[in-house]
């Protein structure tokens, strides 16, 4: 990365955490909630939530849930049990594994073998769905884990992964996520692994992508929030090719950082002329 | 007029919508500013109503005779109290308020003339836009509202200036954006040089009241200040959290900036109106 873009992407980490913490206090306290849930997989996003929730709320107010699947690495739940060990969060461990199998067995004989695109997409809703279960029992909201690098390039499932009631991390960047864990007190093993689905045996994000998340960063940077077209930057001696693909996923993967369209059809319709904040009359 | 005295700054965190409790809350903190000895106080822009209403627009409307309006302009009583809210004309015109009360009269009414309608902001959408900057009198003699964006357009506290004003208050809704490694935000630190270059410029006390609170994970930062005539910043809010700040104000430093840097006094008021002339004949200037 060029350092005068990583000075660009560099954030004053307690400015950044005591906005994001007061994001989380406030938007959970004033929709009339105690309380929030999170998804722990052992990696580096999830648990700078799970830092930045427990600072917002205290530990006894945010709970975690652990999702692993018979071939999550060991690793993974290790490390998301180190977040929990650290922070003295109420935790849950509620194993996915029985009802992906039982789904694919079904399905396979149906339509025929499945892809791992399928396989982990239905992992992803499955934890989705636990969540928002425990979001009822709990009475508490689902924080969402994705950053703003995976929700530029799509890089997750709709209805899954992507699903929260709140982000409190949606606007950072990949290497900003590492900055702040780095500051917020996230264990050192899951700030220096290879960030990775884990949907299967030595998967990483960067292998699968086919590009790293510095690169992309630096990318995406000029292009989001500087405007950038592909010509400047190629002009600025980016590889033509990986500008392209990366403005191509923002373009392609729209679909999934918006709700549902709707036809319209009425003199006034949601989403296109009905207009309120979600945090109408709070 | 008082020449001196203390003015407040009411940082406060508005409900989407909910009049009732926010005009609660105003006249609360209207009482808490005099109990602390302050003669004016300051809030936010749409600090009765909250900042992105959107589609609330028609049911969060009121009248400056509507009863929650004449409630918070009854409790200016020993104190002034500037604060906001979408104001309906005769005509069913919707604007971006801030009216100054005093002696639970309102003395006067300014309607936000520039609404900001790109990247983030939608006003343009929902408001009329008002059509004048005057200065009036109030507690510290002539004074000027200035609504957010309202600031970010030079020509404002400049026609406010001529006008007399040597006390600019600038009630905000101003989102925190673009954070760095800096430790304030990018806009925070743009509205603190932008105010102080007016503050210097025209030689008068310049009063920033920004809110805080979240609306759908827009930020507003707080951060709200009182600068000098000499561009000393003489008080600064927290950001992120309500405060009450307060600060004391002396009219007298204004005569003395304006004796000692006589820039207002050297303004050529013909001269910019005849330049303005040639520029709109000419080719129509930027706008054409």
């Amino acid at each position: 990365m060029k350092p005068a873009i990583r000075e660009r992407l560099a954030l004053n980490t307690d400015l950044t955490v005591a906005t994001l913490t007061a994001f989380i206090r406030e938007e959970t306290e004033k929709a009339g909630f105690q309380r929030v849930v999170l998804g722990l997989s052992g990696g580096i996003d999830s648990a700078l939530a799970a830092y930045l929730a427990v600072r917002a709320l205290g530990a006894e107010r945010v709970q975690a849930v652990l999702m692993p699947y018979k071939t999550s690495s060991p690793a993974s739940l290790g490390d998301a049990r180190a977040v929990v060990d650290d922070l003295g969060m109420p935790s849950l461990v509620v194993p996915v594994t029985a009802q992906v199998d039982a789904y694919f067995e079904m399905m396979d004989d149906l339509i025929g073998p499945s892809t791992p695109l399928r396989r982990g997409n239905k992992m992803a809703r499955e934890r989705m769905s636990i969540l928002f279960d425990l979001s009822a029992h709990l009475g508490a909201l689902v924080l969402g884990t994705s950053n703003k690098t995976e929700l530029l390039l799509g890089y997750g499932t709709q209805f899954g992964d992507m699903a929260s009631a709140l982000n409190p991390i949606g606007d950072l960047y990949k290497c900003q996520v590492r900055q702040l864990a780095a500051a917020v007190g996230v264990p050192q093993a899951i700030l220096d692994k290879a960030p990775s689905a884990d949907l299967w045996q030595d998967q990483t994000d960067e292998k699968e992508l086919g590009f790293t998340y510095d690169d992309a960063d630096e990318i995406l940077y000029q292009l989001v929030d500087q405007r950038l077209s592909v010509s400047e930057l190629v002009e600025l001696g980016y590889d033509q090719e990986l500008v392209r693909r990366l403005a191509e996923r923002i373009r392609r993967n729209q679909y999934k950082r918006r709700t549902p369209v709707i036809a319209k059809v009425s003199g006034r319709t949601i989403g296109i002329d009905f207009r309120y904040l979600r945090d109408w009359g709070l | 007029m008082r020449e001196c005295g203390k003015l407040a700054v009411a940082q406060v965190r508005p409900a989407l919508g909910d009049i009732a409790q926010n005009a609660e809350k105003h006249i609360e903190w209207i009482t808490k500013a005099r109990d602390r000895g302050a003669q004016l106080v300051v809030f936010p822009e749409l600090g009765l109503t909250g900042y992105q209403v959107q589609d609330l627009t028609l049911e969060v409307a009121r009248r400056l005779n509507d009863p929650e309006i004449v409630r918070v302009v009854d409790a200016s009583r020993g104190i002034d109290a500037v604060f906001s809210f979408v104001e309906e004309s005769d005509e069913h015109l919707f604007y971006v308020a801030a009216v100054y009360a005093k002696d639970g009269e309102v003395a006067a009414v300014h309607r936000k003339v520039y609404l900001p309608t790109y990247g983030m902001f939608d006003e343009g959408r929902y408001f009329a836009r008002g059509n004048r900057f005057a200065a009036f009198s109030g507690r510290f003699g002539r004074t000027g509202m200035l609504i957010c964006e309202d600031a970010w357009h030079v020509t404002s506290p400049y026609l406010l200036a001529l006008d007399g004003a040597s006390l600019l208050l600038v009630p905000s809704s101003s989102p925190a954006r673009s954070v760095g490694e800096q430790d304030r935000f990018g806009s925070q630190s743009f509205w603190r040089q932008l105010l102080q270059v007016y503050a210097r410029l025209f030689g008068a006390y310049v009063v920033f009241a920004n809110r805080v609170g979240f609306e759908d994970g827009v930020n507003f930062f707080g951060g709200s200040f009182v600068l000098a005539p000499d561009g000393e910043f003489t008080a600064e809010g927290s950001v992120l959290e309500e405060a009450l700040l307060l600060a004391d104000v002396d009219i007298r430093a204004v005569r003395r900036i304006r004796y000692t840097t006589p820039l207002l006094r050297d303004e050529r008021m013909d001269l910019v109106r005849a330049e303005l002339d040639r520029i709109r004949a000419g080719n129509g200037g930027v706008q054409s």
